[in-house]
C-alpha cells in the first residue's frame, strides 16, 4: 500500500481553512434546525452574531432564514449597536424578540447589583425567554478560543431545566453527527462558529464583506482608566475623581454590556487594519474588554453553570 | 498534571517579554496565516495521565507563539500563588475548575493555533482510563492522533487502548511522541526499543505511526530539531503536523489522480422549498436538497441513486448562497437540484453511480460504548446515521476487545462477551426497522460512521463503525448478518 502522507500537499486540494468553517458552520445549522420543534438565534448585532446570522442566511438560501432573532437586552447598550440590530433584523425581514433586563428590575424579579453591571443579570431574562418562546434550540455565537471554559463545550450543548451546563457529564460529540435530542424541559445551546477563531471571524466579515456597527472601528471618544481597561462614559458606571476623562482614538473588540465592556486604542480604522491588529495581538479578546472574565479563575464557567451563554 | 514545580528554564527565556497592552510586541509573523489560503488540520492528543500530554500541548502552543500575553500570565501567576516556579503549562488547556483543583484532564478541550503553512484544530483529550469516551469524541474528527508515551514506561495499556481507538476509528495519521528523553540523558536506546514496539502493535492494528523523541518540557523535537539527538533525523512532531494530508485531502486526492474512483456521498440534510418565504419572486418555484458532501466529488450531470429508496435521476445544478458550480467537493455545503421529481426527504443518501451506497437492515459494526449503563442484547437503541435515524434492535454481541493482548489486530483481540460497559469496544449485530444506506467504514468513513442514541433520554450511547459487508445478499437485496 502507498503511503497517503507522500499523496497530497496541503495547499492544493481541499479546502481552504475558512471554506471548511464557513461549510461546516452551514452543517450545524441545518442539522439543528432540521430537528428543531422551534429554534432561536440569539442575536445581539455584535460581530460574532452577525457571522452566525450571515450562516443562516447562506444555509436555508433560497429561503429566508427560517428562525427567529432574540435579543437580551441588558439596558447598557450601545445605542449604535441597537440601531445596527434592528437594521439588520429589517433588512432581511426576520421577527426579533427583546428580552429586557430593564423589565425584570422594574417588576422586582432581578435586582441591579452594587457594581451597576448587568452582563451577570442576563442570565434570568435569557432563561425567562427561552421559556415564554418555547424555544428548544438556541443558536449563539460563541466561540471556543475565547475562553477555558468554553472551550470545553460542545458544539450542541445540552442544558437542562434551570439552563444550566455541567462540563463533567457533556455527551460525547462524535464526528458531525450532531445529536440535538433532549427532554421536555431541557433544550440545546448550538454554537455554528465554535471552531472559529476571531482572526477567521473578520476574515470571513472581510470575504463576505458584512457590516458591522462602526464601534469595531477607531474612533475617538472620552474614555476613562479602570483597571487597565478603557470605557466610555455610561450612565450606569460611577466615575471616580482619580479616573479622569481623555480623548483616545480607539475602538471595541467586542461590543457587549457598556458597563464591563472596554474599549482597545487602536488606528484600525478598516476590515483590513482590523485583521491585521489582531494578528499581531498580545491580548486576547476577553481579556482585553471584558470586565466580567476577570473576576476570577472560573468566572466564566460559573456562570454558564447557572444558565449563561 | 507533568511538569508542574520543575523549574523550566528554557520556558522562563521564552516567555513574552511585555506585559501590558500598551507595549504589544511586533507583528508575529508566525502567528498568523491567512485562513483563506492555508489548509485546516484536526488532530487530538492522547496518552497516559503523566506522561506530558498537557505540556506538550503546551509547548506546541508556546512555540508557535500561539498563547497570548494575558493568557501566560493568568497561567504564571496561578502557578506561583500553588507554589510552583516557572509556569504550569498544563493549566493553558485545563479549563474547568475540577481540573484545575485535581490537576488532570476530564473533557476535551479545543485549541486554535497557526503556523505560515497551516491552520490547526487540536483536541486535547484527557488520559484517564475512565475519561477514555472523551478521547472517542476526540479522535473522531481528527486527521491525527498524537499518542505520548513516557521513555521511561513504554507502551503502555492505555497507549494500546488509544492505538485501537485510532485504528478503529481510522484516524488517518497516527503520531507517537516518546516523551521526558531529556531524564535518560537522550539516549537513542531507550527510544528506538519503544520505537519497535509502537510501530509493532501499529501494524498488528493497521495503523502506521511515525515515531519521534521529544522532550515536552524542554522543546526537543516538538517544533524544532534537536542538537541533543543527533542520532534521530526525522521531522519534529510540527513538521509531521504541518505535512500530513488531512482525510478529506486523502479522499479528494485520489479522485483528482484518478487512482481510486470512488464514488460520492451526500446525507440530504433539508428539502429547500422557500415558495412564499423565498428571498425574491425567482426562487418560488425552487427545489433544491441541502447537504453536505460527505465523500468524493460532484458534477452536474451526475448519474444519481437515491437510498433507500434507489430511485435513479441525474444531478441538474449544484447551487450555494453565492452562485452555481459544476462541481462540488468533500466538505462541501451545497443544494442538489435534481432532473426529476423523485422522492427524496431528510436522511436520504445521495450517491453517485455506478458505485452507489446501497440500503441495509442488519449490521455488524465495532461499537465503542460510552455510556455508563451496559449495553445487552435485545435492547433497542436508535441509530443516528448520516442525516438518518432509524430504530434498531441489538440482536448480537459477539465478543469486546481485550486491550492487553500484546501484538493483536482488532479482530484477534476480540474475546467473549455477550454486554458492553463502559469504555469497552465490541462487536455488536444490530437489526434496522428500516434499511439504510450505511457502507464499510474503512472504505467510507463518513457513511460507514453512525452513533447509537438512548430512544427515551436522548443520550448519545456509542460510537459505531460498521464493519466489512458480510457475503451473501439477501433476496429483498439486503445484505444478511
Amino acid at each position: 500500500m502507498r503511503d497517503p502522507r507522500m499523496s497530497a500537499t496541503p495547499t492544493t486540494t481541499g479546502l481552504s481553512t475558512l471554506e471548511a468553517l464557513e461549510s461546516e458552520g452551514i452543517h450545524i445549522l441545518r442539522e439543528a434546525v432540521a430537528t428543531a420543534r422551534k429554534p432561536v438565534i440569539l442575536f445581539s448585532g455584535g460581530k460574532d452574531s452577525v457571522a452566525v446570522l450571515h450562516l443562516a442566511t447562506k444555509a436555508f438560501w433560497p429561503g429566508r432564514v427560517p428562525i427567529e432573532l432574540l435579543h437580551v437586552d441588558t439596558g447598557h447598550n450601545f445605542d449604535e449597536v441597537i440601531a445596527f440590530r434592528d437594521a439588520t433584523v429589517e433588512r432581511l425581514g426576520l421577527r426579533l424578540k427583546v428580552a429586557k433586563v430593564q423589565d425584570y428590575i422594574d417588576d422586582g424579579r432581578l435586582r441591579e447589583r452594587p457594581d451597576g453591571t448587568r452582563n451577570a443579570l442576563q442570565t434570568v431574562p435569557l432563561l425567562g425567554a427561552i421559556a415564554d418562546g418555547d424555544y428548544d434550540v438556541v443558536f449563539g455565537g460563541a466561540r471556543r478560543d475565547e475562553e477555558k471554559a468554553r472551550a470545553k463545550e460542545r458544539v450542541v450543548s445540552l442544558r437542562d431545566e434551570f439552563g444550566a451546563w455541567d462540563p463533567r457529564n457533556q455527551r460525547p460529540e462524535l464526528w458531525n453527527l450532531y445529536n440535538t435530542r433532549h427532554l421536555p424541559g431541557q433544550h440545546v445551546r448550538v454554537f455554528p462558529l465554535s471552531n472559529w477563531t476571531e482572526l477567521d471571524v473578520w476574515r470571513y466579515i472581510d470575504r463576505e464583506a458584512l457590516e458591522l456597527p462602526d464601534l469595531y472601528y477607531a474612533h475617538e471618544r472620552e474614555v476613562f482608566e479602570r483597571d487597565g481597561m478603557l470605557l466610555a462614559p455610561h450612565p450606569a458606571l460611577a466615575r471616580k475623581e482619580s479616573e479622569p476623562l481623555k480623548r483616545r482614538v480607539v475602538r471595541y473588540r467586542t461590543v457587549g454590556d457598556a458597563s464591563c465592556t472596554g474599549a482597545v486604542e487602536s488606528a484600525a480604522a478598516s476590515v483590513a487594519d482590523v485583521i491585521a491588529e489582531v494578528a499581531a495581538t498580545r491580548i486576547t479578546e476577553r481579556g482585553a474588554t471584558r470586565a466580567d472574565d476577570r473576576a476570577s479563575e472560573a468566572a466564566m464557567e460559573d456562570r454558564k453553570k447557572e444558565g449563561y451563554f | 498534571m507533568t511538569a508542574t514545580a520543575s523549574a523550566t528554564p528554557a520556558l522562563e527565556n521564552a516567555a513574552p517579554a511585555s506585559a501590558t497592552p500598551a507595549s504589544a510586541t511586533p507583528a508575529l509573523e508566525n502567528a498568523a496565516p491567512d485562513s483563506r489560503q492555508t489548509s485546516l488540520l484536526r488532530f487530538a492528543t492522547a496518552g497516559s495521565v503523566d506522561d506530558g500530554k498537557s505540556t506538550l500541548v503546551g509547548r506546541l502552543l508556546h512555540d508557535t507563539k500561539s498563547i497570548l500575553a494575558d493568557a501566560y500570565e493568568a497561567v504564571e501567576r496561578v502557578t506561583r500563588e500553588r507554589g510552583g516556579e516557572g509556569i504550569d503549562l498544563a493549566l493553558l488547556t485545563d479549563g474547568l475548575r475540577a481540573e484545575r483543583e485535581q490537576g488532570i484532564t476530564i473533557d476535551v478541550a479545543y485549541r486554535y493555533f497557526a503556523t505560515p503553512r497551516r491552520t490547526f484544530i487540536l483536541a486535547d483529550c484527557p488520559g484517564h482510563v475512565q475519561y477514555t469516551r472523551n478521547t472517542v469524541t476526540g479522535a473522531s474528527t481528527a486527521d491525527a492522533l498524537v499518542v505520548l508515551v513516557d521513555v521511561r514506561t513504554g507502551v503502555a495499556d492505555q497507549t494500546r487502548r488509544h492505538l485501537a481507538v485510532a485504528a478503529l476509528l481510522r484516524v488517518p495519521h497516527v503520531i507517537v511522541a516518546v516523551n521526558k528523553i531529556d531524564l535518560l540523558g537522550w539516549e537513542r536506546a531507550p527510544y528506538d526499543a519503544i520505537a519497535a514496539d509502537a510501530a509493532e502493535h501499529g501494524s498488528g492494528l493497521g495503523i502506521e505511526v511515525s515515531v519521534v523523541p521529544v522532550s515536552a518540557l524542554l522543546g526537543d523535537n516538538v517544533a524544532s530539531h534537536s542538537r541533543r539527538t543527533p542520532w534521530y533525523t526525522g521531522p519534529t512532531v510540527l513538521e509531521l503536523l504541518e505535512s500530513l494530508p488531512s482525510a478529506d485531502q486523502i479522499d479528494t486526492a485520489h479522485l483528482e489522480t484518478g487512482e481510486n474512483v470512488a464514488g460520492w456521498r451526500l446525507p440530504v440534510q433539508n428539502v429547500l422549498r422557500p415558495q412564499g418565504a423565498a428571498i425574491s419572486d425567482e426562487y418560488r418555484e425552487y427545489r433544491g436538497y441541502a447537504g453536505q458532501v460527505s465523500q468524493g466529488i460532484i458534477h452536474v450531470g451526475d448519474e444519481v441513486v437515491v437510498q433507500p429508496s434507489g430511485r435513479r435521476t441525474a444531478v441538474a445544478g449544484l447551487d450555494t448562497a453565492d452562485g452555481p458550480l459544476d462541481s462540488a467537493r468533500t466538505g462541501q455545503s451545497i443544494a442538489v437540484r435534481l432532473a426529476d421529481d423523485v422522492d427524496v426527504a431528510r436522511g436520504d443518501l445521495l450517491s453517485s453511480v455506478p458505485d452507489a451506497a446501497r440500503a441495509v437492515k442488519n449490521i455488524d459494526a465495532h461499537v465503542a460504548w460510552l455510556a455508563d449503563r451496559p449495553l445487552r442484547v435485545r435492547d433497542r437503541v436508535l441509530v443516528q446515521h448520516g442525516t438518518a435515524l432509524v430504530q434498531a434492535l441489538v440482536v448480537r454481541i459477539s465478543g469486546v476487545l481485550d486491550i492487553s493482548l500484546p501484538g493483536g489486530t482488532l479482530d484477534s483481540s476480540i474475546v467473549h462477551g455477550d454486554s458492553l460497559a463502559l469504555n469497552d469496544i465490541g462487536v455488536v449485530s444490530l437489526l434496522l426497522a428500516s434499511p439504510l444506506a450505511i457502507e464499510d467504514y474503512s472504505l467510507h468513513r463518513r457513511t460507514g460512521a453512525f452513533v447509537l442514541v438512548d430512544p427515551q433520554d436522548g443520550a448519545t450511547l456509542a460510537a459505531g463503525t460498521a464493519r466489512a459487508a458480510t457475503p451473501g445478499t439477501g433476496p429483498d437485496g439486503y445484505l444478511s448478518i
